[in-house]
Parts: C-alpha cells; sequence; structure tokens
C-alpha cells in the first residue's frame, strides 16, 4: 500500500509508539485486501460495535488504556451499539447475577475509557439504528465511514448511500482514531456492483425479515441487485420504506454477510445507475412464495422443548423507529381488545434507542402500551439473549437477527402479534 | 503420506499442530463465549449449530476452516482469546480471509505475544483433504503441509 508522508511518519513513529501500532494494524488491513491508498473518512461521526463491557475481555480494556495513556482521541466523536443492561427488562435473580457479576462486569469502567476516547453521549449514544433522526448519526451520500454493526453498515451502505466496508470492532475505533480507513471492497465503485441479481416474483409483498434472510443465506457476502420489490414498496424513500429496508438489510447482514444491497427504482444507486450496477455474469435468485416458505420452514427450532410456552416476547432488533413502536402499540391494543384480554399473554419487551424513547414516551401510545404490560427498553436483545439462562428461556421474536444469533424462536410480525395477544396456542 | 498446500500468509509464521476442522463456516463469538465467559483455558466451542466444532478444545489447535461468520465482534473475540494465550496454533482459511478473522488475527498479531499464523485461500481441496486428527505444519511463505 502506497502511504501518504503523514501516514508513513505515523507508522514510523512520529505521533508515539501506540498510534504507529494503530496505523500498523490499519496498514496490515488493507494490505490483506489488496487495498493501495488509505482514504480519508469524510461522515461527520463514528459508530462502534462493542458496546458491552464483557468482564474476560481484557485485552480490549487494556489496549483502550493504552490508547488513553498516549493521550489518543477519536478525530470523530462515534455512536455505539446498544446497552446489554437495562433494568426494566424482565429476568431472574440468578440471571442477574450471571449478567452482573460475570458477564459484564466491567460496563461502566468500560463507558467512562470510551467517553474519553470520543464516545457522543453517554445518554444517547447507544443503539445499533443510529442513523435514526432522533440519533442523529446520518451519514451523507458518498461519505467514507469507518463502522461496525453490521446491520448500521448495510443501512448506510445500501439506503443511504454513503462507503464503508463489514469492519470488526476495533477496527471501527481505529479507523476513527486515525482519520482514515484502507480503501477495499465496499468503498470502492466495483466493489459496489452486484455479482447477483434477485427476482422478486411473490404475490403479496414479502416479509421484510424472510426475504432479507433468503437472500443473505444464497449470496453470503457479495452485492444483491433486487428487481421487482419497488411493486410493493414504492418508489419513494419514506419513513415506511426505510423501515423495511432497515429489518431487511439486518436479516441479509446476519443470515449471510452482506454490506450493501440494491433495490430497483428505491435505493440511490439503484434510482442513479439502474442496471448498470449490474456486474457481467451475475448469478440470478429467483424469489417466489413456494421459496419464502421454503426458508422459514428451514430454521431450526433450538428449544429443549418444541412445545414450551413462550416466556418472552423481543421485538426491536434492529432498534424500532418512532412509527414502528406507534404501529405496534395500536396493533396489540386492537388485538387485546378483540381477544378480550387487558394484558400481553407473554411478556414483551420492544426496544429502541433512548433518543427514541424519549420521543416515544411523549405519545399516547407509550401509556397504551404500559397500560398493555408491554416493556419499551433500550436494551440489545442479543447481550440480554447471551445470558446462559437467558439461551435456555423459550424467547420468540420476529427478529431474523436474533433467531440467527440465539435460541430465540423465530415468528413473522402477524404471527408473533397473535401470540403475544392470545397466548401461545398454535 | 504428506500432501502440501499452498496459500498467502495473512500473518506470517511457523506452527505445527494437530487439525480441527470445520466445513461450516466458523462462528467466531459463538465458539468462544462459553469458554471465555467461564474462564475455560482449553477454550471447549460452544457452538451449538457447528457440530464438527461443538464440545471439542480449540486451543492449540490448527484451526481449518472456509471463513468465518457471524457477529462484527468476532475479530475482537479472536484477539481477546489471544491475549489470554487461548487462541489456535494457527488459522488456516480454504477460502479468502473475511474481515472480521483478519482483523483478530491482525490485531493479536500487532497488540499481543501470541503466535497465531494465519493463512488464506488454501482451496477447497484443503478442506475436502484435512481432517481433525491430521498433523499440520505452517512455514512463513504459506505452505501447509499435511500428513
Amino acid at each position: 500500500m502506497k502511504l501518504t508522508q503523514e501516514q508513513q511518519a505515523i507508522l514510523d513513529g512520529s505521533q508515539g509508539e501506540v498510534m504507529a501500532k494503530v496505523m500498523k494494524t490499519m496498514v496490515m488491513y488493507g494490505d490483506t485486501f489488496g487495498a493501495e491508498e488509505m482514504i480519508p473518512v469524510t461522515g461527520a461521526k463514528g459508530h462502534l460495535v462493542t458496546s458491552f463491557g464483557f468482564g474476560v475481555m481484557t485485552a480490549m480494556f487494556d489496549l483502550m488504556d493504552q490508547l488513553i495513556e498516549a493521550g489518543i482521541v477519536s478525530k470523530q466523536p462515534f455512536t455505539m451499539d446498544p446497552r446489554p443492561m437495562d433494568k426494566n427488562v424482565p429476568s431472574n435473580l440468578i440471571m442477574d447475577l450471571i449478567t452482573k457479576k460475570f458477564m459484564y462486569t466491567k460496563q461502566a469502567s468500560y463507558e467512562e475509557q470510551l467517553a474519553k476516547v470520543g464516545l457522543e453521549s453517554r445518554e444517547t449514544g447507544f443503539t445499533c439504528a443510529c442513523y435514526f433522526d432522533e440519533v442523529g448519526n446520518v451519514p451523507k451520500k458518498g461519505d467514507i465511514l469507518s463502522w461496525a454493526e453490521s446491520s448500521a453498515v448495510v443501512y448506510a451502505n445500501s439506503v443511504l448511500g454513503a462507503r464503508c466496508n463489514r469492519n470488526s470492532g476495533i477496527i471501527d475505533l481505529f479507523g476513527s482514531i486515525l482519520g482514515c480507513v484502507p480503501k477495499f471492497g465496499l468503498l470502492t465503485d466495483e466493489g459496489r456492483k452486484a455479482t447477483w441479481v434477485i427476482d422478486v416474483k411473490t404475490s403479496k409483498k414479502p416479509e421484510a425479515q424472510i426475504l432479507g434472510s433468503a437472500i443473505g443465506m444464497k449470496v453470503m457476502e457479495e452485492v444483491p441487485y433486487v428487481r421487482g420489490l419497488d411493486l410493493f414498496l414504492g418508489n419513494e424513500l419514506n419513513q415506511q420504506t426505510r423501515d423495511y429496508l432497515k429489518d431487511f438489510g439486518a436479516a441479509t447482514a446476519s443470515n449471510g454477510a452482506v454490506g450493501l444491497y440494491h433495490i430497483e427504482g428505491l435505493t440511490p444507486e439503484a434510482v442513479e445507475q439502474g442496471e448498470a450496477l449490474i456486474a457481467e455474469g451475475a448469478q440470478v435468485y429467483v424469489i417466489d412464495d413456494d421459496e419464502l416458505e421454503r426458508v422459514e420452514k428451514g430454521y431450526p427450532l433450538i428449544w429443549k422443548d418444541p412445545d414450551a410456552q413462550p416466556k418472552l416476547a423481543f421485538i426491536g432488533c434492529p432498534h424500532l423507529s418512532l412509527e414502528q413502536l406507534k404501529d405496534w402499540a395500536h396493533k396489540i391494543d386492537e388485538a387485546l381488545t378483540a381477544a378480550g384480554r387487558k394484558k400481553v399473554a407473554v411478556p414483551t419487551v420492544m426496544t429502541t434507542p433512548v433518543a427514541v424513547l424519549d420521543k416515544f414516551n411523549e405519545t399516547p401510545e407509550a401509556a397504551m402500551l404500559k397500560a398493555r404490560g408491554v416493556v419499551v427498553s433500550y436494551i440489545c436483545p442479543l447481550m440480554y439473549m447471551n445470558n446462559p439462562l437467558a439461551g435456555k428461556m423459550p424467547v420468540i421474536t420476529n427478529s431474523n437477527k436474533l433467531r440467527t444469533y440465539t435460541t430465540a424462536r423465530y415468528y413473522k410480525s402477524d404471527e408473533l402479534l397473535r401470540q403475544i395477544t392470545k397466548g401461545g396456542d398454535r | 503420506m504428506a500432501k502440501v498446500f499452498k496459500g498467502r500468509p495473512v500473518v506470517p509464521g511457523k506452527a505445527t499442530a494437530t487439525a480441527l476442522v470445520s466445513q461450516a463456516g466458523f462462528n467466531t463469538l459463538a465458539s468462544y463465549q462459553k469458554s471465555l465467559l467461564f474462564g475455560d483455558k482449553n477454550a471447549t466451542c460452544s457452538d451449538q449449530n457447528n457440530p464438527d466444532l461443538y464440545g471439542k478444545e480449540m486451543v492449540g489447535t490448527a484451526l481449518c476452516l472456509p471463513q468465518t461468520i457471524g457477529s462484527t465482534t468476532g475479530g475482537l473475540v479472536l484477539f481477546s482469546a489471544a491475549a489470554m494465550g487461548r487462541q489456535p496454533a494457527c488459522l488456516l482459511f480454504s477460502q479468502p480471509i473475511d474481515s472480521l478473522a483478519a482483523a483478530g488475527a491482525i490485531l493479536s498479531d500487532v497488540w499481543t505475544d501470541a503466535s497465531m499464523p494465519t493463512v488464506d485461500g488454501l482451496g477447497e481441496e484443503f478442506l475436502a483433504y484435512v481432517q481433525t486428527g491430521m498433523t499440520v505444519t505452517v512455514d512463513e511463505d504459506g505452505t501447509v503441509t499435511v500428513e
């Protein structure tokens, strides 16, 4: 890789030994993927994936200490993934003990380290959906980013037209510290070309989470160009389509390793360039009703007792938007009224960023959900499920990301609504 | 009889170890989670979705895999394992390395004293040939000998 004079000087130690190691890491990372240069990070803010003070990750806390002792601060403020704990989320004493005494024992001290290095806000800076207006980490088209969190990266690339690779934790921070990242993959025009064409031929609007899962499992880390979906979604990026694409993208990124997708007639690069985005020799994958059903039926159920009554439902991985929260509030309220029930039949947690939660609490729908026994939290459901005891609990969700990383059982949104409002009858 | 494969050294180094083979993508977080949590020095694999590795000790093995999959914390998990001396003896990828595994291997190399030579692009034939229990030797130039 060809470095600028300044980059070379940093590598040679002009800004100290620790900074040289930061640069060395990024140069090796770039060399591995054939990058020829480092380019400036032009997005205003970073976003980091590692939001949890998992006590045994001493290497990470030591590294943070080294950065702080060397006086290194990120060139840009950053947001973080959601916190792993919230006392409002149902648990039991033993679970709490494991969470606090064995798992996330370094949460407070790690957050202090993050604040010293450049965390934007300890109040509102924690969510996977940092790109919501309320949170305010919204990249512009063409911005070069140093983010991690697969669902945020795929959203920034696809829906916002920013440019970011699927980085690992720590690499995200190093790019923000240096203010530059190696240019390869999704940062290049060539790397943003679609090597798969997806023809959606379903009879109705496909469930975002299953469509994303099907595409992710098929194309893995490649770039899909999706045709036929704009018939159902329209050609305008409004709140509804953005929410759909958020959930769709998270499924492509977790069930596969998609970092960028193009939706014909809808996402910015597809609107501008159309089928010119499709690379020569691209493969084709046709998705119809039968294919979606096949994919859904293929999800393994890893509960010990497949007939167990659900003990908890999670809605909101990735975090819900204000509109999604309101929509769910009305749906739950109406379904419970129709079923003649006062409260949800399965304890239900809906997750959203703190900044959205604050706004939501000012709406009538907040009281509606509270009266129905639904908890709204800023927690990361994935990190909650990482507790071995939570992993043994029969948890249900409409998130395909949560399904693929944990023991949670997947239901389509309508079916999940039926489960939580009428009880566990199937 | 020994069979030789040639890959690209991502992190060059030498190692000889017993092969542990995963035919499916290696989910780094799921594989290391329990051993990190409960202080298991042998790094017993806790990924229930990986029948090749589940319940097997990973520390000090020649871990042979196509690519890694799963959470973008993967690189950090590998780095943490290496800092505690619980890393595999080497990482051998049949496919081009993915960005998460690359981060883990490079962070371990630059920021810890652990040795974990990493070679990628060994080809599908490598993964078809190598079996758990075989002896694997890695050289600086990315040559991998299986016997």
